[in-house]
Order: structure tokens, then sequence, then C-alpha cells
């Protein structure tokens, strides 16, 4: 099957992201060679693992107020205190936890909706196509934030709620990743043949479409995590999204607001936490996007 | 022209599509539509509610309510705010200037700032200025643009004792004092914004130096700036110009937050404002001007593309 990048009217389309076997490794060592996807990964890896191990590095409780409000970073409070005296650093490190549960259960939802649209409009074409693509593309009409702005103004603001604004603004994007590719792929000569054989439309789907359109959809997804922290930061920050005493970047960064001159530390840590995050997903992204698609390469 | 045809019709029905979908919206709130609509809650007994239904049309079935709502926003009549009472129409019209004064000074000073360091970063093609511009445009998508707002207010209090102004002079009054309120928050947008401009210049300056007819010029002996500017450039716009239309929806959503952080009273103070008061018939019409501006920003740039590059001829 094709393990060049195949070309056609519809763009170039990269070789399948092997999974299983020696191209997951293959994959790996792509990243390891790649100075900037390193770094990303490395820079993910980090923040992953103190969101997870949160409730055994945390110095403190980050929601009880134990100290003197926006104490400046000290041997006791390696970062510092809030303005109800809450330990910083353990904010910062609960606040990765809900970025990053935020952000990935909304990008799953964008992929598993947005992807299945877009593959099934890509594979049956026509009037399918162009309903799915049209409803796809007025959500697109309105600039992200803005949507979802009015999304979570209507359900009100919570954790769950900023998850599923956030999924449904970003459905369209994967749809449109999904879509292009599968066109193309439709028409190769080995879906033909899976054709000829008598192979069902799941089974072409499963095994020669996805696979094959997985490389542009890796790359979304990584950079889609990227924006959906942006926006949950951004929301949060608004009063839109965490709602206190819920420790969030974006919810602290607002907060900051108020007390930055008695504290700068305030304003720049949780911004700080959020550029990093979101920087290192950016940095895979763009390392993956070089290695995956050969005609990015050199840009 | 058949093109040009199909093009404006689809940005009809994209924007019905929008107008559905946030007539809806409010539809699905929670609570009762008469409370919703009117403003009140638990303060009318049920005659009033009969009289508010009756009134606003609710008691229609629902395709018929939209069918007027449509009709009377065509008509310019956007509703009443439940808060001040103002028709929404008059409002938003008196707000927009202050988005569209924010939002061009941004684009301007990301042309001036970004255009010109793209071109001088496609000069040079070692790893370095690549890598150091990849990481920029990086930073500039990561960095969020309400940080950079606050870190300046931050800065510009510490340093000049500077805070935001407390009521919005417009420039037609004072131009002076009006630019000097429009600097930070100008600068917290465009920051980013020209991080990631830089990094698409350069790469399409890189695709276009790369061609025959370059190679051509520069076999013929001009000079390198007369096959930058003249030959390159030109040819370089197109993608240039269609990535700033694609941030346009950056941007808009970057001037909600700005306006916001900022005290400007422009469309996204004006919807977010209109969401915290829970006043839908405001939050309804300024989503409804944001999806139109957007759309029609695309539609221009769509348009301003085939006339840069006449080879592009849509059927």
């Amino acid at each position: 099957m094709s393990d060049e990048a195949a070309h056609s009217e519809f763009g170039s389309i990269p070789g399948p992201v092997r999974w299983g076997g020696s191209g997951g490794l293959r994959l790996l060592r792509g990243v390891r060679r790649t100075p900037v996807a390193l770094i990303g990964a490395v820079t993910i890896g980090c923040v992953v693992v103190l969101a997870l191990a949160a409730p055994v590095v945390s110095p403190y409780d980050p929601v009880a107020q134990i100290a003197k409000p926006l104490l400046s970073p000290g041997p006791d409070h390696l970062m510092g205190t809030d303005e109800f005296g809450r330990d910083e650093l353990s904010r910062l490190i609960a606040g990765a936890r809900v970025s990053l549960y935020v952000g990935v259960l909304a990008v799953l939802i964008a992929l598993s909706v947005g992807g299945t649209t877009g593959v099934v409009a890509g594979f049956y074409g026509g009037w399918v196509d162009d309903v799915t693509m049209r409803g796809m593309d007025i959500l697109l009409s309105l600039p992200a934030l803005v949507l979802a702005i009015a999304i979570t103004s209507v359900l009100g603001p919570s954790l769950t709620n900023v998850m599923l604004a956030i999924g449904i603004v970003y459905t369209p994007t994967f749809a449109r990743v999904a879509r292009g590719p599968t066109l193309a792929v439709v028409r190769l000569p080995y879906v033909e043949a899976a054709r000829a054989v008598g192979a069902s439309n799941l089974v072409i789907v499963l095994r020669h479409v996805v696979p094959n359109i997985s490389a542009p959809i890796l790359v979304q997804t990584t950079v889609s995590l990227s924006t959906a922290i942006l926006t949950e930061a951004a929301l949060s920050f608004l009063g839109l999204g965490t709602q206190p005493p819920t420790p969030s970047w974006g919810l602290m960064l607002s907060a900051a607001r108020q007390y930055m001159l008695i504290n700068p530390w305030v304003a720049v840590l949780p911004g700080c936490a959020i550029a990093v995050t979101v920087l290192g997903f950016n940095l895979l992204g763009d390392g993956l996007r070089d290695l995956l698609d050969p005609q990015m390469r050199g840009r | 022209m058949r093109y040009l045809a199909r093009r404006a019709l689809w940005t009809v029905v994209s924007l019905l599509g929008v107008s559905i979908l946030i007539f809806l919206l409010v539809r699905l709130l929670p609570g009762d539509i008469v409370d919703i609509l009117a403003g009140t809650e638990g303060q009318l007994g049920p005659a009033q509610r009969a009289q508010v239904l009756r009134q606003f049309g609710l008691d229609k079935p629902l395709p018929v309510q939209y069918v007027r709502w449509l009709w009377s926003m065509l008509q310019g009549d956007l509703g009443w705010s439940f808060r001040s009472g103002q028709p929404v129409g008059g409002l938003l019209l008196s707000r927009l200037p202050i988005t569209i004064e924010l939002a061009l000074l941004t684009v301007l000073s990301v042309s001036l700032l970004a255009i010109p360091l793209g071109i001088l970063a496609s000069v040079s093609k070692s790893v370095r200025i690549k890598t150091l511009v990849q990481i920029v445009g990086l930073l500039g998508l990561s960095v969020p643009n309400f940080w950079i707002a606050v870190l300046l207010i931050l800065v510009a209090s510490f340093l000049f004792r500077w805070g935001p102004a407390l009521i919005y002079v417009n420039p037609w009054s004072d131009p002076w004092v009006n630019l000097q309120q429009m600097f930070l928050p100008v600068g917290s947008l465009a920051l980013g914004f020209s991080a990631v401009i830089v990094r698409m210049t350069r790469s399409s300056m890189l695709e276009v130096l790369g061609r025959e007819f370059v190679k051509v010029a520069r076999a013929k002996g001009l000079s390198a700036g007369a096959v930058l500017l003249r030959h390159a450039l030109f040819n370089a716009m197109i993608p240039i110009v269609t990535v700033l239309g694609l941030q346009t929806g950056f941007l808009l959503g970057g001037v909600v937050i700005t306006e916001q952080i900022f005290g400007l009273p422009g469309l996204g103070w004006t919807l977010l404002n209109g969401v915290y008061q829970r006043d839908y018939p405001v939050v309804q019409g300024t989503v409804m001007l944001f999806a139109g501006t957007f759309v029609m920003i695309n539609l221009a740039v769509d348009l301003l593309y085939t006339y840069l590059d006449p080879r592009i001829r849509y059927e």
C-alpha cells in the first residue's frame, strides 16, 4: 500500500502514521531527531506529570487559606501566595490539571464528532458532503471565542459547559481536516481494489481511509489542544469558565489584576504557566507537521 | 462572475444559518422564555405573562417567531435592551466605531511591523534565523493576548503611574488623547499577531523566491532589492493577505477581551456586559454583528485574492 506521500488535486496526502510495531517507534525516533518537536514533547510531558502527581507534589492544599495574603516568593511558599493567602505553587499545579482536563476532553469531543463528520462527508460525497460541510461552515462564520462566549452564556458558566462549548467550537475544524484527505484517499487505486474484492464501506473506512488520514488529524489534534487550553483560560479569565474556588490559570490571572500592584508575581506566574503549556503543544504540533508532511519541510 | 454570485449567495446563506443558530440558542436557555425575553423573573402574574406572550408574538409557533424576528432585524430593529431600555440597533451602532478603530490600528501596526520583518528574515536561509522565526511565531500563538495586556498595564503603572482610562475619548474630539488610550490595547493585540505574521511572511516569501521567474530576474542581473520587492513581494502578498484574513477570527476574539480589560466600550465590551447581565437582545444583536463582520471580511479577502492573482479564475 502507499508508503510514499500521494499527490492529487486535493493536495498531498502524507503517508499513514503507523502506530503498531516499528511505525510508532519510527515516529518517536523522528520526534527525537526534530529539536522543536522534542522540546515540545518534553514540556508537555513535564506539565502532564505535574498535573497527574498533583496530590503528591503540591506542597499545600490549593484551596486552603494558610498564610498571609500576597506574599512574594520565599522559602515557605516557593511562588508566594494569592489574595486569600493560598499557596500559589499548589494552585498553579492544580490549574494544570484543570487546563489539561478541559483541553483534552474538549478536543476529544471535537475530534470524534468533527472527524467522523468529515470522513463521512468525504467518503460519500454528493449531497451528504454538501449538507454536512455547509452546516460546519455556518459554525465557522463566527469567530471562535465569540461562539464559545455565546454558547457558555446559554449553558451557564461551569467547567463542563466550557468543555462542551470548546468542543463544539472546534468541531468544524476537524471536519475540514478529515474531509480533504478522505476525498483524495477514496479515489486511490487501493480503495478501488478493496471495493472490488467486496470490502464493506465500514471496513474500507476503518482499514484504508482512517489510517491514511491519520497524519493531518494527529497534527490538528496537537495544535487544537493548544488552542483549547488558551480558550479555556480566556473564558475563565472573563468569568465564563471555571468558577472559584477551583484553581484555573485564566481565573487566577483575572483575579490578579486587582492585586498585581501589591504583588506582581500573581499576574506573572499564571500567564507563564499558560504560555509554556500552550507553547509545548504548538512546538510539538509544528514538529509533527514537519515530520509528517514532506511539503511543509524547510518552511 | 459566476464565482462572485455563488460566493455572495453563500455569504447570505451562512448569515441566515447563524441567525437560526442565535435564535435557537436563546430559546434553549433554561427558564421561561417570557422571563428571558422580558428580563423579568417571578415578577409577573399569569395575566401579565399572557400579555407579554402576545406582545412579543411568543404564542406563535417557532418558525413564525423566527421569520418575524428576522424580518424586524432586517429592518434594523434588533429589539430593546432589558437593562437600559435603549434600542439595541442604536446601541451597537454607537459602539461599532471603537471596535473598528481598535481592529484597524492593530492590522495597520501588524502590517507595518511584521511584513517588513518577515521579508528581512526571508533574505537569509540560515537555519538559525529559520528556527528563531519559527519559535517567535509559535510564541505569538501561545502567549495569550490578555496576559500581554495585563503585563503591559502592570509595567505602565509601575513606570508611569498609568492606569486604564475611565472614560473613552473619541478620535474626533481629541485625537491625541484617543491615540494614547489606544496605544496599549493595540500593542497587546499587535504583539502576538505580528509574531505569527512574521513567520507566515517569511515562509511565503521563501516559496516565491524559489520559483523560476525569480531565478530569471536574478539571472538578467537585477539587484537583490529589485528582485525582492518587485518580483517576489507582490506574488507573496497572496498568501500573506490570506493569512491576515484568516487571522480575523483571532483578531475579533482578541478584541472582545482587550476591550474588556482596558474598559473600551466597543462591541466586545457590549457583548460581555450583555452576557454578564443576561441581556439577551444585546447578546443576540452583538453576536449577529460579529458574524456579519467576520463573513464580510472573509468575502473581501476572497475577492482581494482574485484581484491579486488574476490566474485564479474560479470557473
